[in-house]
């Protein structure tokens, strides 16, 4: 088969400008090659250059003391955490491949994600996935679309991380119709290494053999990394092979065999094949080594016959690895991948010429400077549209519903409602190290081999951040921090995965430069580095660009098993706390949205500084061994926050809000932040008391935990109350009701 | 006591299993290549969960052909304690040393959850430490643990007292809405006819450490020590 003469309509189909065409015809000097033409269309779509991002992303505090592999460097950025010990963790997208192919695009995002960690060296030990849908409800043939795409991308994830054996043990799951065709599927792995185990994805000394490991290529995945550079339309079915086929069980045996052989002495790189595949690794590979990588399509080992070169290059096929393996040790991977039953195969050398060579047998099809493909793409700096924060909602013009009814009701939005059907999917606690099970703030995991004790929290409220996306990312980074305290935890490292619309739209632009800049601010007010993350843009389907989306992934350590703290009441007569002051800040809240359909209004404000003093404060008293529960207050309010406290242990509570002019609807459902709901010991009450008043944030008493069958709530003169099995069976029903019927 | 932990490709409760055998003190606990061809010097052999071969074709139809399952085979006939856990125990299934199988859960998605055992004999080396009757709160996580086996196979079962767990509610009522996978009879875990080998489908290794939601696993693990040093003395 011949290859297809380079035409305009060529050079287009591949995404490239014909600006960008000149650039390549420069740093060639001649036309290139139909592969050529592949090649620099994947390595310089957004997935994989961040040609519009970058100069955004580099607003990112990136550096720290604890920070051992940069964001940018490597496939993940590695964080100490003591001991000798580190973690390496990061999260990415999945979204395009979702939206046409539920189940197999939420399952290899999972493989993905976990290739990036072990090609660290770290051990993967456990997964978040930080999920969007259009909404599920009702009988319109949208929504029934929608629950097919969660229940198909629920169901991949349960697929792929199920049978490798990590725990699924968080994450979060919200619901909107600017998600409608355009899920998001946000995939997260940590895991756990030694300092000494760190590996490099540079193809390092002259003269050493490149080797391919793991599966065979096929044709799937196709130039994916360009598909998901694109906006999705009506025509996007067609570009179903664009789609990966995950086999979680080779990831299994490749991630066994990988780490085996990292534990010798034989590897000199190492790097995974993702997107763009076999041509990505090669050339980012040889580019971070300074060096050239020459290999022959020939010798990679492939599922179909008769695949052309282009086809071997751009094929996205998972659960595949590139090895630079030190001369003369050759035989630990074949033993190694003998062992694991694994195809393997010397397929190149590293050079000395800065080339990305590839040779088809004796003809050469490629032969690019490294460099050139993977640092020196294209970079853009988009327009951003001005911007003017939005006033608050005006309350005289929303009227007040009765709280008694409204509670129910925001329990029962699938945003608000028990997720228990999603992670009951998810195996939770293989590994054996899930100290605090998924539900509640932040989940908490023991690394046995390490004796220490990681807590990790997914965030992103897109409501606040369409209406102020600045706001809406500081606010995201508080409160995966906030999170992150009540479970007893402090942060150590962030990664970020921001989903937005076409850039080349200014007020896409702007929301894009506006979350950065919030989560940079956040980021820098915690002292806590970015270690590396994901960017997908383009995410549009017909109707429009979804909510902005930049997705917060915080971990944290707990010094001592002691202080790990849950979201459950624990034990009647217990004392309830409120740390934090309640504002009149109804606009961007759940309840303006799910009781009166409005999606408007400023998000309520952030101010770090008083945000971590309330951490801090909080903090302080887990540590004195004064909190039996801890839980934050976010969509929904106090309302919500206290009824998901009584869950846990089917308790019941007294609330008095006490003497207040605001109507009863703000205090029960606004949605001010830095607010944590606490309980205590009766006995411990007046301690607690004399600690936090020497820290000088707000707090108060505002009740107790009983045994009886009711939460009841009053402020000012108006009582209220519920029975909290009604109530627990709303927030626990409603979504196996609209996902089963 | 020493316990082989077999490790086939795509098993991941190995080193669970491993990590629980060894919080007992004086048992070493060794994990086993599927390749190897003898288990001398073993004590015990425990089949952890996971998905072997990626569970394709069937869970556990491509293990039981593995060239450790020959000698999994004999040490069994030879009396030695075999326990099969979720994964495991479809392979004990699938390999005929244990009866019946274990079918698609009947809500057809993959559940992982705590849940409560009623403990139903305890005059086996896997339940001795036991109390009959006993509610224990393990968690399962599977997709394929429907218990089915014909008439004759279950009256044989019930008749030789080979159930030794089934699932039951909080206080220890074996109901429909306790069963999470439509097992037949609630069964959880059967043993063989000469009471060494046993299957069940939740995971003990998970609920051996009170950080980690309970010690309620640890029973199981107790009774095989027990039966082991009882044998050796």
């Amino acid at each position: 088969m011949s290859n297809p003469a380079i035409t305009p309509e060529l050079i287009a189909k591949h995404g490239l400008s014909p600006e960008e065409y000149e650039k390549v015809l420069s740093i060639l000097g001649r036309e290139p090659s139909f592969e050529e033409l592949g090649v620099f269309s994947v390595m310089w779509s957004e997935h994989c250059s961040y040609k519009n991002s970058r100069p955004e992303l580099r607003k990112f505090p990136t550096t720290g003391p604890s920070v051992l592999v940069k964001a940018g460097e490597e496939n993940a950025g590695v964080i100490d955490i003591g001991d000798g010990w580190a973690v390496a963790f990061k999260i990415e997208s999945h979204n395009h491949p979702s939206a046409v192919e539920p189940f197999q695009g939420a399952a290899t995002g999972v493989g993905g994600i976990i290739r990036d960690i072990f090609t660290m060296g770290a051990r993967p030990v456990f997964l978040m996935d930080s999920l969007r849908f259009g909404s599920i409800v009702g009988d319109s043939e949208q929504a029934k679309t929608n629950r097919r795409l969660f229940a198909g991308v629920v169901a991949g994830i349960a697929h792929y991380g199920n049978c490798i054996g990590l725990p699924t043990i968080a994450g979060e799951v919200y619901f909107d119709e600017s998600y409608s065709g355009n899920p998001l599927v946000n995939a997260f792995c940590l895991g756990i290494l030694r300092h000494d185990q760190i590996a490099r994805g540079a193809a390092e000394g002259i003269g050493n053999p490149v080797f391919y490991v793991g599966a065979e290529t096929g044709r799937d995945g196709l130039a994916g990394a360009a598909f998901a550079s694109r906006e999705l339309t009506e025509e996007s079915k067609a570009d179903r092979p664009a789609v990966q086929v995950g086999d979680p069980f080779r990831e299994k045996l490749l991630l066994e065999a990988c780490l085996e052989l990292l534990a010798t002495d034989a590897v000199a790189g190492i790097q995974d094949m993702g997107a763009a595949g076999l041509t990505c690794s090669t050339c980012e590979t040889a580019s971070r080594g300074g060096t050239g990588v020459e290999i022959d399509i020939q010798l990679v080992p492939q599922r179909a016959k008769g695949q052309t070169p282009y086809e071997v290059l751009l094929s996205e096929s998972q659960e595949r690895m590139l090895v630079i393996v030190k001369k003369g040790r050759e035989d630990v991977v074949k033993r190694i991948f003998e062992k694991w039953d694994l195809p393997y195969a010397e397929i190149g050398k590293v050079t000395d010429d800065g080339m990305m060579r590839v040779r088809n047998g004796n003809d050469v099809v490629v032969n690019v400077p490294a460099r050139s493909l993977a640092d020196d793409g294209p970079l853009y700096s988009r327009e951003a549209a001005t911007f003017t924060s939005p006033a608050a909602p005006d309350l005289t013009t929303v009227p007040q519903a009765n709280p008694e009814t409204s509670l129910p009701k925001l329990l029962a939005h699938p945003s608000i409602a028990s997720k228990r059907w999603v992670w009951r999917q998810y195996d939770h606690m293989v590994r054996t190290g899930t100290a605090v099970l998924p539900g509640s703030d932040a989940a908490v995991f023991i690394v046995r081999e390490a004796n220490k004790i990681l807590a990790a929290a997914t965030d992103c409220n897109a409501i606040y951040c369409k209406l102020d996306p600045g706001v809406g990312a500081r606010i995201a980074v508080a409160e995966c921090a906030r999170n992150l305290a009540c479970s007893g935890a402090v942060p150590i490292g962030v990664t970020d995965n921001l989903n937005f619309g076409n850039p080349h739209k200014p007020e896409n632009f702007y929301q894009l430069r506006a979350a950065v800049e919030g989560i940079s601010e956040g980021c820098r007010a915690f002292g806590v580095p970015v270690t590396g993350g994901n960017v997908s843009l383009y995410n549009e389907s017909p109707a429009g660009a979804i909510d902005p989306t930049p997705t917060i992934s915080m971990v944290g350590t707990i010094a001592d098993a002691a202080h790990i703290t849950t979201q459950a009441f624990k034990e009647a007569g217990d004392q309830i706390f409120l740390i934090g002051e309640t504002g009149s800040e109804l606009g961007a809240s759940h309840y303006l949205l799910a009781i009166h359909g409005r999606k408007e209004g400023a998000p309520p404000a952030m101010d770090f500084a008083k945000e971590i003093a309330i951490h801090n404060a909080l903090l302080g008293v887990i540590r004195k061994g004064l909190v039996r529960s801890a839980h934050d207050c976010s969509e929904g309010g106090l309302g919500v926050a206290i009824a998901e406290s009584c869950f846990g242990n089917s308790l019941g509570a007294s609330i008095d809000f006490g003497a207040t002019d605001q109507r009863p609807d703000v205090v029960l459902f606004n949605e001010t932040q830095g607010r944590i709901v606490i309980s205590v010991k009766s006995a411990d009450a007046s301690a607690l008391e004399k600690e936090l008043s020497t820290t000088g944030v707000p707090f108060r008493n505002i009740g107790e935990v009983t045994d009886k069958a009711d939460l009841s709530i009053k402020t000012g003169a108006n009582s209220y109350s519920w029975s909290v099995s009604s109530l627990n069976e709303i927030f626990e029903v409603a979504i196996p009701k609209l996902m089963e019927g | 006591m020493k316990v082989a932990v077999i490790q086939f490709p795509g098993s991941n409760c190995d080193t669970d299993c491993q990590a629980a055998l060894l919080s007992f003190p004086g048992v070493q606990a060794e994990t086993v290549w599927h390749k190897e061809t003898s288990l001398a010097g073993y004590d015990a052999v425990v089949l952890p969960g996971g998905f072997s071969y990626g569970d394709y074709l069937r869970c556990g139809s491509i293990a039981r052909f593995s060239p450790i399952m020959g000698a999994v085979r004999a040490a069994a006939d030879a009396g030695v304690l075999v326990l099969g856990i979720c994964n495991g125990f479809q392979i004990l299934c699938e390999a005929g040393l244990l009866p019946g199988t274990l079918m698609r859960n009947n809500g057809l998605l993959f559940r992982c959850e705590h849940l409560h055992l009623r403990v139903e004999n305890t005059d086996t080396p896997f339940t001795s430490v036991l109390h009959q009757g006993q509610v224990l709160d393990i968690p399962i996580a599977h997709g394929e643990g429907n218990y089915f086996a014909e008439p004759e196979t279950l009256k044989a079962l019930q008749a030789n007292n080979q159930i030794l767990v089934r699932y039951c509610d909080a206080s220890g009522n074996v109901t429909a809405e306790a069963n999470p996978n439509g097992s037949l009879k609630n069964i959880a875990g059967i043993c063989s006819h000469g009471r060494n080998v046993f299957g069940l489908m939740p995971h003990p290794e998970r609920v051996c450490d009170q950080m980690l939601g309970g010690v309620d696993g640890r029973g199981i693990f107790q009774s095989m020590i027990e039966a082991v040093t009882k044998a050796k003395a």
